[in-house]
């Protein structure tokens, strides 16, 4: 009996991990740029002035890849304003592969929640941080260090349900000495 | 009416079925990279086929014309113009992609099982046929049964043997 229910249980256990592999969300594949810090950059503002990685907040903050071309920027945009308005946690932009009027017209007409945004006109710095293309969102910790990365559209239940516990647990000192 | 409405019917069956079976695969982006040495352009075409595009999860990057595939393709040409190795390129890319931008990913704890899970079903699978194989060969011989007049030969011949024996023990 054993020696009948072994296969069969074996081919029943294949087909769900199989099935199961299937059905993986892949677009969500961790970045390898987690635990590194912040690739170094100098790159000029949509303002036009120049900031370097050394410019980036000393605490806790997201950077966020967007274009004036994505929609599902203008989807997670109202997050973002939000989140600036609340003063809950600075928002750095990354202009990616954008045109540079377009995105200051884009940030003019729905409201500008990025203490900064740099412009990554050729993508390049993209490159560094492993971008795959617009809308991705990094938490980044107080060292400079990237802790998470979501790709896609980071709503208000995104927010909620991802980032709050992972930034608590940033904030908290005593889990960063833990972590030391 | 009708009937030319069921020839143009008719006859987007076939663009259908000409688009379905004889359609070329549109794979190839155009490349504006011009390379001094045949050889670098023939690296380059190389590296674009290996390695995937981030963004559109089942294209290369030299078939898809998705941005980052774009930018990707001209960090290749650099670095090829710059001297890189194709060993040098494909770290450069492992560190910001990793294991993903690879059709072929490298053999790390975690894609051992990649690598070693056909094997390993192969392995299975060897062994639960050679097992089916035994099993069936011990049951074939236990079931090995002579004909009722094979056994009465066998008899006769051991009655016979028997009797021999005997009588040479006698003799003897």
């Amino acid at each position: 009996m054993l020696g009948r229910l072994l296969p069969v249980s074996a081919f029943v256990l294949l087909i769900a991990a199989l099935g199961f592999g299937l059905f993986l969300e892949n677009k969500e594949l961790p970045s390898v740029l987690v635990g590194k810090r912040v690739p170094s950059f100098s790159l000029r503002t949509i303002d036009g002035s120049l900031v370097t990685d050394k410019d980036l907040p000393s605490e806790v903050f997201l950077l966020n890849v967007w274009g004036s071309y994505c929609l599902p920027c203008l989807i997670e945009h109202p997050t973002f304003m939000s989140l600036t308005e609340r003063s809950e946690i600075p928002v750095i932009g990354i202009n990616y592969r954008d045109e540079l009027s377009l995105a200051a017209g884009w940030l003019e007409e729905n409201g500008n929640p990025f203490q900064f945004s740099v412009v990554d006109r050729d993508g390049r710095f993209g490159i560094d941080l492993g971008v795959y293309g617009a809308p991705e969102t990094y938490l980044v910790d107080a060292e400079g260090i990237i802790r998470y990365r979501h790709v896609s559209v980071l709503d208000d239940s995104v927010w909620r349900e991802v980032f709050v516990p992972l930034i608590n647990n940033l904030r908290s000192p005593r889990i960063g000495l833990m972590e030391l | 009416m009708i009937l030319s409405e069921m020839w143009s019917r008719e006859r987007s069956g076939c663009y259908l079925i000409v688009i379905l079976f004889f359609g070329l695969p549109i794979s190839a982006q155009v490349d504006t990279f011009e390379f001094d040495k045949a050889e670098n352009q023939e690296r380059f075409r190389n590296l674009s086929n290996e390695l995937r595009c981030p963004m559109c999860q089942n294209t290369s990057l030299s078939g898809s014309s998705g941005g980052v595939a774009e930018d990707l393709r001209r960090e290749i040409f650099f670095m090829i113009k710059d001297g890189q190795s194709d060993r040098e390129i494909k770290d450069f890319m492992f560190e910001r992609y990793g294991d993903f931008i690879f059709y072929k990913p490298r053999l790390t704890a975690g894609t051992i099982f990649l690598w070693a899970g056909p094997a390993f079903f192969l392995l299975i699978g060897g062994i639960v046929g050679l097992s089916i194989f035994r099993g069936a060969q011990s049951e074939a011989l236990k079931n090995k049964t002579l004909t009722g007049s094979d056994q009465n030969k066998i008899e006769s011949l051991l009655a016979r043997e028997r009797r021999n024996l005997k009588a040479r023990d006698k003799a003897g």
